[in-house]
């Protein structure tokens, strides 16, 4: 039994091994696409704009988006 | 039991190994080995600047008008400069030296081999060698007028040694 678990643990030890930072992480030289203006959320001031507002005033109790809020959610 | 237990450590100590990057007090490898078809000036016995850029990094735009400038001054008097650019389309590349005409060795790293093996660890990163090969100071990132009067400092003491 025991066996067995350590074997399973070595086999998964293995596999997670082959996911580690080094093979995982974006390197910086990589980072190409990321850069892209294309992939900037807020790009649409508009979008941001609605986005931030249906935010706000759904998370008004929350702080809404930075503000300490008041807790009445009637913004 | 033992065994089993010893390949886990030696495969968990493996995969958290640091990749072998080049660091301060390392020779300079052979540029020409990791940039295939590059056409790259002689450095030996002269003081290198190797700086990776990419045509997204708008620090890199920055730091090129500053190695201009550091190409004019001092290449009569033994500095090689060359900007490695690690662009994954051809086109961003040429689109970029294009319009910011280098009188600097330019290569492109198309397959990262130069950028795996040094392992820039921000963009822009630079590495400056002395004229035995010798790498004596990395530079991460550019900050306009700060890493430019660094760059002079350096410069000016490797090419007096």
């Amino acid at each position: 039994m025991k066996r067995i678990l350590l074997s399973t643990a070595a086999v998964t030890v293995m596999m997670l091994s082959s996911c580690s930072q080094q093979l995982v992480r974006v390197k910086p030289y990589e980072r190409g696409h990321l850069a892209n203006p294309l992939m900037d959320a807020g790009r649409d001031p508009l979008l941001l704009a609605m986005t931030q507002h249906a935010y706000f005033s759904r998370e008004a109790a929350f702080g809404g988006g930075g503000v300490g809020g008041g807790g009445c959610g009637c913004n | 039991m033992k065994s089993i237990l010893t390949l886990v450590i030696t495969i968990l100590s493996l995969s958290m190994a640091p990749a072998a990057e080049p660091k301060v007090g390392a020779a300079l490898p052979a540029l020409s080995g990791l940039l295939p078809g590059a056409s790259l000036p002689k450095t030996s016995g002269k003081v290198v600047l190797v700086d990776f850029w990419a045509s997204w990094c708008a620090p890199c735009k920055a730091s090129f008008s500053a190695m201009a400038r550091l190409q004019q001054k001092y290449a009569s008097k033994g500095l090689v400069i060359i900007g490695i650019g690690v662009d994954d389309e051809a086109e961003a590349y040429q689109s970029f030296v294009s319009k910011n005409k280098a009188a600097f060795t330019l290569a492109h790293d198309t397959q990262h081999n130069a950028a795996a093996f040094f392992n820039p660890p921000t963009m822009p990163s630079s590495y400056l060698v002395d004229r035995k090969g010798v790498i004596r100071h990395i530079h991460k990132g550019f900050k306009v007028g700060k890493t430019e009067a660094e760059y002079t400092a350096e410069i000016e003491a490797l090419l007096a040694e």
